[in-house]
């Protein structure tokens, strides 16, 4: 395997700079992720509240969260935060506050992991733990209930909807950990190739059903553009995607550089 | 660069030692997902919508119900 590296002995890690790279991750993953939600999903958010300008169903981005009726002889809304500020500063800071939340995340997944799941080297354990948190905590819940641009989803729904995603984000979470923890105990008896398929069949299988068991919403309003509506739910796909192989990636920059660091000591 | 050694198993860290942290600093780490996720959405901490406007596209974008 390509993926394979030559270096030597790890030495013991400390939780305290597993953390400190995770966070430079987060941030580094945030900024690019903030990028490429500027370039590729910033368009489909401008159609969207247009078209739900237009529609003269204005959403509250401005008002009260819990006043979501949308009365059309209502005033111009007051917002508090310019449209021009949150689809720039506003995606910035949220991109990489979300960022540093999650690569501080990551690195206590990977405290955990490291050693722990198999035969892979550092930077593999990395990559490898970024690929299943973006398979069970973005892929998975979005293909169950999937991102909605502005204009898209009742008010009435919000607490259900988000109760939902949380939920089906933390079951496809626990279903991913169990199905780790078994292909560890079956590779003995049978091998880590059908360990791992057959424990990777086991959370699909396990995920849609919970996701069809689960209800589900058709809330996008009757003539909402199918494209917008695409090219928006591509750009949420694509923003996660590269906000979590930014983390991956940083991370395990930097934990090879520290290990390397640690060479001389450890031998 | 030295030569190619042997690739030992990776030292794993005690539980015991991790926990502290990911108390730690896994509720905090939680609470910046909260606060981009859902404050003044579906859930409230502060009052207002100062935080869900700051916020709003990076809600949507990263996948998460907005109103
Ligand atoms: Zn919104």
């Amino acid at each position: 395997m390509p993926l394979t590296d030559t270096e030597a002995a790890p030495a013991t890690l400390t939780v305290r700079s597993l953390l400190v790279w995770g966070l430079l991750a987060g941030l580094v993953g945030g900024l690019l992720a903030f990028g490429f939600a500027s370039a590729f999903g910033e368009p489909s958010v401008d159609k969207a509240i247009a078209i739900e300008e237009s529609a003269g169903a204005e959403h509250t981005h401005g008002t009260d969260p819990a006043e979501h009726h949308h009365d059309e002889t209502a005033p111009a809304e007051e917002e508090e935060v310019s449209r021009a500020f949150q689809s720039t500063g506003g995606l910035g800071i949220g991109a990489v506050a979300y960022g540093l939340g999650l690569g501080g995340l990551f690195s206590l997944a990977f405290a955990f992991a490291y050693g722990r799941i198999g035969p892979l080297t550092p930077r593999t354990t990395a990559l490898t733990l970024a690929g299943l948190g973006y398979v069970s905590v973005v892929l998975v819940p979005f293909l169950a209930y999937p991102a909605n641009p502005p204009a898209v989803g009742k008010p009435e729904t919000i607490g259900d909807r988000t109760a939902l995603f949380f939920g089906m984000i933390g079951i496809s979470l626990v279903l991913v950990i169990a199905a780790v923890i078994l292909a560890k105990r079956l590779t003995p008896r049978i091998g880590g190739w059908w360990a791992t398929v057959s424990t990777a069949i086991g959370y699909l299988v396990a995920v849609t059903v919970v996701a069809k068991l689960l209800p589900s919403f058709q809330e996008v309003p009757e003539g909402f553009p199918g494209n917008v509506l695409w090219d928006f739910r591509v750009a949420s796909l694509g923003t996660s995607a590269v906000l979590w192989a930014g983390i991956g990636l940083v991370f395990a920059a930097l934990l090879h550089r520290g290990l390397t660091k640690l060479q001389p000591q450890a031998v | 660069m030295t030569h190619a050694v042997a690739l030992p198993t990776p030292v794993s860290i005690p539980v015991r030692q991790i926990l502290p942290y990911a108390l730690f600093a896994g509720i905090i780490s939680l609470l910046a997902l909260y606060f981009v996720g859902a404050e003044q959405g579906a859930l409230a901490i502060f009052d207002g919508t100062y935080v869900h406007e700051l916020v709003h596209d990076a809600r949507h974008l990263l996948g998460f119900p907005c109103h």
